[in-house]
Formats: structure tokens, sequence, C-alpha cells
């Protein structure tokens, strides 16, 4: 560990969380998409966010690797503080893997070939090694067969498994699912969330946006719901689901479940 | 955590500016405005002392000297004794003649061959397709020189001219035709012309609303065709044909009278148009076969005639397609009638970009503005392509 | 109809009524399907009645195809001449490229065919270790056609005809290229200044045409070098050239790079690649795949555009011709030239659309995949 390393250190504190988000903020030009966003995640602790559509919780999650930059406030991740350096996003962006909603994987590379590109290229692991470890990881998210295929050559739940195991390669400890199934035939999202529910149990920090509210009770330690810009309520799941506090949370969760 | 971090703190102060997100973006323009600025400061001082070393200097004085050289083709008075400025606007004139008639003459043939190209005729569609990648695969050079050459080789001496009805002659020294003389009614003619193109659009407005408001259709086109073509050619006659074509005679040697087309100006003419025009029939048969079958089928289900299934349908969605590529088409036949040059005819390039530079030697000069005036050619098309393009994203919304 | 009725669910195929099947019925859906179509097709068989014949008498049957000069050829026919192509044949091939030099040109063309094997076909074997060789053809080939190095040079004011063509064209691509994928970036950077010099540099390049910049080279270049250098024409025309197609290049490539989704740059950034490996690795072998007719398509007129060079006094094919029209003996034969010239590029040419069309139908077929 080398986080006391850091001048840009956060308080000693921050040795427990994986995850600190304080006083955030982010605008869009004149657009106030997040406003005084406060989170912390424990390490290991598995996070759902949800909210309706423009809520800013994809927003939110993209902040954690800098794929959006934030205006105001601190994100600390894994004891490195997101600013301006270089380096620090770089050190960041290793650690933390993510997985999207198009799943992003790059089409003119086999499935082989996406997995290994960041162990190779960022890591500057040899590539028999990257094999290997490619190899390990499709075989967890049960596709080993399809490794010399291209992405154009699988379903939609077999590229999303794909870029899990993409993400999984960079050995991230930390886990962030944007939507991963709301882009998925309804016959696929179980075989991408059962990867998701194995993972959950080996103790990596995860957090997910998703409206599988099944996923949510399984998994989640925490549910957080945000709409317009704002964290409105959080809790575990049994309770955000059975009594929540706030109005919108119970309109949003009427919405989604009777549908 | 990697390596990197853990020497963090050691890290002297370069590196930690160069690994600033905002700073780095900063020292990477400095370098590339640093060495781009030191470029053309390099240039412009090796410029300057090879310009002191054989005592030139930079004016433009050279502009409001006589030019004495003669210019066949102009549309302005000129003689040798006018200044090179004049002969800049007499090249000016000349490249705009050139390129608003290849326009024109480009656009009419490039949409035939594109509707050619979709005939379900097998015959006329495979003609207009040879005819397409012949012109398209030939350097518009050739096709050019080789219509100036078989102009001025193939056609006779003005004494055995090819004679057009006694009216227009073709002879290898250019197109003899008979040149209009406009009596004072004839004005009356263009007035009802002019008239009929604002009727026109008021009725197009007019029908349009009475047709939103009652449901009624009038045959707008034909109205239109009538009060802008038909009236002002009736009046024409009424008024006793109030216009005096003065028709060339032989003379000598040659044609006196009328107007002549000199064989350049033809060759680099219908040259460069029949060249653009392939491509814009590429451009038109493409625009229209991206409108997918579904929307005519869609629109035909709905009950539309054929007509109006070109017309509400088709040709709107095509020709957000075709225009863009169009201009820029346009904008390649202004900058192709450049090769002017090869055939003498006397453009911009020839006039101030070729005699005026050799007389004179003042290469940088005349240079710069050849350069700046196609600039502006440019920089126009363009700018009325962006205006299109944005209106029609407006549309779209 | 048939007669015959079948049990539900096994109707055999049966073949079409004969009038949909057969020349006759491919008569009458393409050519005379209806009066309109009538009057095309007939439009059209006159049109090439009166076309074809005189054409055919010109090029074959009233030519003549050898004879010492001009009024030879008339005396034996009225047709092409084409006994004046075939004499100077070797001049519209290798300009005044010196008799016991040419097996350098020869060797050059064959390693040219070398080097374009694994960049054309993705199937070649040894693609890797060819695309490499294809990398360094340019600079082979300019040694062994300038010399220098244990090689005897030439000038290159000795260049000419085909050659040359093809001396400006791989030349034009081979560079053009780089300059224009640097370009394009730059003109999607978000640094001010690079932006800034990249979008006017290709919209001056776009904006004046090819000529004056051929004058530019010709007539003032030379200020704008150190006092006392002189550069070689061939050179500065050959920058010019380069520059020239960059602009469009980038535009072609600019094309490419808007296709790729935003989300494969976001992929690589949130694994961690930096700017340049994600652009390496990710977006421009996406970017250039679907350029590659574009790219195609730019070279055709760029090729297209070497032709020019006979403004400024270079002798490509058709100045040779031009030239050698000024020779008393073979006056007057412009279109003989002209034709002549206009087949090699037509042939050329239209290979290389061909080609740009193949690869659009396969990139086609790859997305769908």
């Amino acid at each position: 560990m080398t986080e006391n390393a850091q001048s840009t250190q956060a308080t000693a504190s921050s040795e427990n969380y994986a995850v600190i988000i304080r006083d955030m903020h982010k605008w869009y030009g004149e657009f106030h998409v997040l406003k005084d966003v406060n989170l912390n995640v424990t390490k290991g602790e598995k996070i759902v966010i949800c909210g309706p559509s423009g809520s800013g919780k994809s927003t939110m999650i993209r902040c954690i690797n800098a794929l959006e930059e934030h205006q105001q406030g601190d994100i600390i991740v894994d004891g490195t503080e997101l600013t301006n350096d270089l380096k620090n996003i770089d050190a960041v962006r290793s650690e933390v893997g993510m997985v999207f909603q198009h799943f992003n994987l790059f089409p003119h590379l086999t499935v082989m070939e996406n997995c290994t590109l960041a162990p190779i290229w960022v890591r500057k692991t040899p590539k028999a090694e990257a094999d290997s470890l490619a190899m390990e990881y499709l075989e967890r998210v049960k596709i080993p067969d399809q490794a010399n295929k291209y992405p154009g050559q699988l379903s939609g739940g077999q590229q999303q498994r794909v870029a899990i195991a993409r993400s999984l390669c960079m050995r991230p400890r930390i886990m962030l699912f944007d939507e991963p199934t709301s882009a998925l035939d309804p016959e696929m999202i179980k075989e991408v969330l059962d990867v998701m529910i194995e993972l959950a149990s080996e103790g990596i920090t995860m957090l997910c946006v998703t409206h599988e509210m099944g996923f949510a009770k399984t998994v989640a330690d925490r549910v957080i719901f945000m709409d317009g810009g704002e964290i409105i309520e959080e809790n575990i799941p049994d309770e955000f689901f059975d009594n929540p506090q706030h109005d919108r949370t119970k309109l949003f969760l009427s919405q989604i479940l009777n549908h | 955590m990697n390596e990197a971090i853990a020497s963090q703190p050691q890290r002297n102060i370069v590196s930690r500016l160069w690994n600033d997100k905002e700073t780095r973006s900063v020292i990477i323009q400095i370098i590339a405005f640093a060495a781009i600025f030191a470029f053309f400061f390099f240039m412009v001082r090796n410029a300057i002392s090879n310009l002191e070393s054989i005592g030139k200097d930079i004016s433009l004085d050279f502009l409001s000297q006589p030019s004495s050289y003669d210019i066949s083709q102009s549309l302005i008075e000129y003689s040798s004794r006018s200044t090179h400025f004049r002969a800049m606007i007499v090249g000016i004139l000349n490249t705009l003649l050139v390129a608003v008639f290849g326009v024109i003459l480009a656009t009419l043939v490039g949409f035939l061959l594109g509707v050619l190209r979709l005939s379900k005729n097998w015959l006329t569609n495979k003609l207009a397709y040879v005819y397409i990648e012949y012109v398209r695969n030939v350097p518009v050079l050739l096709h050019i020189l080789l219509l100036h050459g078989i102009i001025v080789h193939a056609l006779p001496l003005p004494k055995n001219a090819i004679n057009l009805g006694d009216t227009a002659f073709l002879t290898n020294r250019g197109f003899f035709i008979p040149s209009p003389s406009f009596e004072p009614l004839f004005w009356v003619v263009a007035g009802l012309f002019v008239a009929g193109i604002f009727f026109s659009i008021w009725f197009s407005r007019y029908a349009h609303k009475v047709q939103d408001a009652t449901g009624r259709h009038y045959p707008v086109f034909w109205i239109n065709l009538g009060a802008i073509i038909g009236i002002p050619v009736l009046a024409y006659f009424i008024l006793g044909s109030p216009i005096i074509w003065e028709i060339p005679e032989l003379k000598g040697f040659n044609y006196r009278g009328g107007m002549v087309v000199r064989p350049e100006f033809v060759a680099l003419w219908i040259a460069l148009s029949l060249y653009t025009a392939a491509f814009i029939g590429e451009i038109v048969r493409a625009g229209i076969s991206a409108i997918s079958w579904g929307q005519s089928e869609a629109a035909a289900a709905l009950g539309l005639s054929r007509g109006r299934i070109l017309n509400l349908v088709v040709i709107p969605q095509a020709l957000r397609i075709i225009i863009p590529p169009l201009t820029s088409q346009y904008l390649n036949l202004t900058k192709n009638s450049s090769l002017a040059i090869a055939i003498g005819y006397m453009d911009i390039v020839a006039t101030i970009g070729g005699v005026t530079l050799n007389q004179t030697g003042r290469e940088m000069e005349s240079m710069t503005i050849v350069l700046l005036l196609y600039l502006t050619f440019s920089l126009l098309i363009s700018s009325f392509m962006n205006w299109y393009n944005k209106r029609i994203k407006l549309v779209e919304r | 109809m048939t007669e015959k009725n079948y049990i539900p669910g096994e109707h055999p195929d049966l073949p079409p009524p004969s009038n949909m099947i057969g020349p006759v019925a491919w008569i009458r859906d393409n050519l005379l399907s209806s009066p309109a179509n009538i009057i095309m097709t007939i439009l059209s068989v006159w049109f090439l009645y009166i076309v074809i014949p005189p054409t055919l008498n010109w090029f074959f049957l009233d030519a003549a195809f050898t004879g010492e000069d001009r009024n030879a050829c008339r005396a034996v026919a009225d047709g092409a001449c084409w006994a004046f192509i075939g004499e100077r044949f070797k001049l519209f091939t290798y300009g005044f490229y010196p008799e016991e030099h040419r097996w350098r040109v020869n060797l050059s063309f064959i390693l040219l065919i070398v080097a374009l094997i694994p960049v054309l076909f993705d199937k070649a074997p040894f693609r890797s270790l060819g695309l490499k060789f294809s990398i360094a053809f340019p600079f082979i080939a300019g040694w062994l056609l300038v010399g220098g190095l244990g090689l005897e040079p030439v000038p290159t004011s000795q260049f000419g005809g085909f050659m040359l063509t093809l001396v400006i064209g791989i030349t034009g691509i081979a560079f053009s290229l780089p300059i224009g994928i640097l370009l394009a970036l730059g003109r999607q950077s978000n640094l001010p200044i690079i932006k800034v010099f990249c979008v006017s540099f290709i919209e001056f390049i776009r904006g004046v045409p090819l000529i004056t910049l051929l004058f530019v080279a010709s007539t003032m270049l030379s200020y704008f070098l150190p006092p006392g250098t002189n550069f070689d024409l061939l050179l500065r025309v050959l920058i010019m050239v380069v520059l020239f197609s960059s602009g469009y290049m980038a535009e072609v490539i600019r094309g490419g790079l808007q296709a790729i989704p935003k989300g494969q740059i976001e992929a690589a950034d949130s694994m961690g690649l930096k700017y340049w490996q994600s652009m390496r690795l990710i977006v421009l072998p996406q970017a250039l795949k679907i350029s590659i007719p574009g790219i195609v398509n730019t070279f055709i007129g760029l090729y297209k555009d070497t032709t020019l060079v006979i403004i400024i006094g270079l002798l490509d094919p058709l100045g040779i011709g031009r030239a050698s029209l000024s020779d008393t003996k073979w006056t007057g034969l412009s279109t003989e030239v002209y034709i002549f010239v206009a087949i090699f590029f037509f042939v050329s040419c239209f290979g290389m659309s061909r080609y740009s069309l193949y690869l659009e139908n396969k990139l086609e077929t790859g997305h769908k995949r």
C-alpha cells in the first residue's frame, strides 16, 4: 500500500473507504447536474444506485473514474484524490473497472485481444501472462470458448460478460456498472446478473447503476436513490423497498415495480 | 498502487507541471505555437533577405501600371493600355463567367444523368453508366485539351464555317452568334418576366393558404409557368418582337458583327461542365436511391400519386443528401476553371498569376492575390453550405 | 394454374409461368415495359448507331498502325495514326530517363507491385512483414530512381512519362496519409491553438486550386528558403502535392474518426490507456478502415491531378505527348495523344475505383455481421 506516500492525501479515516465523495457539484454548461453529492463507500461494499432517467446517477459514477470532470468538492478513490494531476487520474483508472450500458467492446479486436489490451499496454504484462489471465476471467464469465471470436459475432449478453471480464483483467478493486443490463434483451439479463452476483460474493467494491430491483435485494449492502442531481434517500435494501421515506422514492418505486 | 504514485513526492517541478491536466495542455500549445511561429519567422526572414539581395521590395504599385498585353475575351472594355489591375478584373470576370455557365450546364446534365442512371430501361441506364465512368476516370485537364484540340483542328476555317440556319456559324476561330440589341419596348417584356416571378412566389403562398383553409388545390405549377414564361412570350410577340438580332456576316477572312464565343471558352466551359456533370450524376443517383423504398411504399400506401410521392416525400429528403456534396462540386468546378491557362483562356491564374507575373516579376504579390481570390470564392460557397446545413438541422427538430 | 390437387403441406415448388423467364421476358421488362421505355430504347439505339461506327472506324478500321510520319499514316488511312504512339512508346513510359539505367525504373515497378499486395489484400501471406516493406518502399524506390549511395545519380529533370505520374502519385499518397492523420487528429483536438492551426491549414489547402500551389512552388517558394539553397523543381512539386493531398486526406479521415462512437474512447479511458495509446490501438484502426474507400477516392483524384504538372513544365505522359506534337513529322496528331493518355488514366483509375467499391461492399457486409 502506498497511500501514505501521497501528497494529495486524504484524511487518515479514508483508509477504510474505497470511495469518498464530499460536497461534489457538477455542471454541464449552465445546467447543474450534480448538487452537493456526499457518499462514502467502505471497502468491499456493494451499492446499488437507482433513480429516474436524467437524475444524474450515471454522471455520478462516471465522475468516479474521471470520465466526467467535477467542478466542486472532492472525490477520493482508494486514497487517491482526483485532481488535475494526470498521474492520479491514470492511477485511479487502472484501479477502477467500468462496465458500460452499450458494452463498448472494441469491434476490431477479438474477445481475447479486448481482454489483454489494457494489461499489455497499461500494466506492461507479458503477452503470455496476459493471455492466461484473460482466459481465467473468460472462464469465470463462462465464455472461454468464444475467446477468438469478434464482438460482433456474440449475443448482447455474451458481449456484456466479455466487457466484465475485460474490466476484471486489470484486477480492479472497485467496479462501476453503468446500467449494465438495460441494453439487453430480457432473456439475456439473467446471464449477466448471475455473473455480477458471483462477483459480488468475492469482496470487490461495487457501485452499480441499475433498475434490477431483484439484484439490489440479493446483493446490495445499501441502495441509493437519486433524483434531480441529488441523493434523496439511502438505506439498506429491505428498509428501502419496504419502507421508503421520501415521496419521490415512493413514486419511483411504485412506477418501476408496477409496470 | 503503482510505482509512479509511490515516487510522487520526489517528482521535480517539471514533471509536476507536465502531469497537471491544464498546465500540460498549455505547455503543448505554447510549444506548438512557438514551432509554428518559428517556422513562419524563418520563412519571412529568408524572404526579406532574399528580396533585399536582388533589390526588390513588396508593393502593389505595379497594379496601376499599363499591362501592355491583349486579352482576347473580355466582358468589360480592355486594351493593352489598360492597367494590370483592370487585367485582373477581366481575369476574375472570366473565371466567374465560366464558373456560372459551367455550374448551370453541369447541373442540368448532371441531374439528367442521375435520372438516367435510375431509369428502368437497361440500355439507357448502362449508357449513362458508361459515360459517367469514362468521364470520371480521365483527368479533367485531358478533357479540356481534347475538346480544345477537336474544336481547333476539326472545325473549319471561317470561310467554310458550319452554318446553323444562317444565324450562327461554327468555326475554329470561335462560334459566331447573333448579338441582341434591345428596343425600349423590350423592357416591358423583361418587366413582365420579373413581375411573373414575384407573382408566382406570392401565388404559391396564397395557394398554400387556400389549401390549408379549404382543402382546395390550385394547379400551382401550370399557373406559375404561365405567369413566368407564357405571358412574357405572348407580350414579346404582341409588341412586335422588340429585340433586334445582329447577325454575323463573313467579311474577308473572318466574321463581323454579332458576338463571338472563343474556342477556349467553349472548350473550357463544355469540358468542365461535362466532367462535373458526371460527378453530379452520381451524387443525384446516390441521393435518390438513399431514400429507402419504404418511404415510397408508405407514401403509395397512403394513396398519393406517383408525382406527389416524388414531390412531397422523395425529393425533399433526397435534396438534403444531394445539396452538400453538390455545393462542393460547384466549388471544384470553380477551382478546376484555373486549368484555363493550359489552353490560353484568360482567367485569374492566366492574367494576374500568368502574364502579369511574368512581365512584372512580382511573384509574391501576384500569387498572394490569386490565392486570396480563390480563398474568397471558396469561403463564400462554404459559408452558403454551412448556412444551408444549419437550416436543414432546424427543420429536423 | 395447375389441375392437380395437392394434400395441404405437400405442395411442391413449381417452375414459374414461361412468360416470366427467358430472354424475351427480360427484353420486355427491361427495354419495352411502357411507351416511355420504348422511346428511351429507340433513342439509345439511335445514339449508339451514330456514335459507335465512326468511333470504331477511327480507332481500328481506318487507323494506321505503322508509318514513318504523319503523311505516311494519312496515305494509308483517314483514322487514327497509332504509328506515332508506337514510335514514342518508350518516351511515354520512361520520359528521358537514361537508357542504360532504365532497369532501375523497371525494378522499382516490380517492387511497387510487391509492396502493394499486402496493402490491398488483407489475406495476403506474411502480411505484417509485407506491410513493413510497403512502408519502406517509397524510400527504396526513391533511392533506386534518384541514385546516389553507390548508384549513379540521375537528375530528376530526366524523369518523365508514366513513370513520373507514378512517382508523384505514390509519393503523394505515402506521405499525405500520415500527415493527413495528424491533421485530422489535430482538428478533433481540444487544444485550441493546435485545432485552429489544423483547421486553417486544411481549409486553406481545400480552398485553392492545385495549380496555384504548383505556381507557388515554381515561382515564389525559393524566396522563402535560406539564400543560396537551390531546390530541385520536382522536389518542390512533390512537397506541394503532398501538402495538397494531405488536406483532403485529413477531411476523409476526420469523417472516419467521427463515425467512431464516443463509448470506444470512454472504454479505453476507463481502462487507463493514454491518449496516443487509445488513438493507435482503438480509434485509428477502426477509423482508417471506414475511411479506406474515401482514401482510395482521394488517391484517384490526386493521381488524375498529376497531369497538372505539365503546366509548370514537367513532362508527364501528357507533357511528353504535347512535346512530341511539336515534332514536324507528327504535327496535328493531338487527338491520338490525348486519347492514348486518356486510356492509360481510365484503365488505372477505373481499376482503383472498382477496388474501392469492392472494399465498400466488404465493409457493409462486415457491419451487418
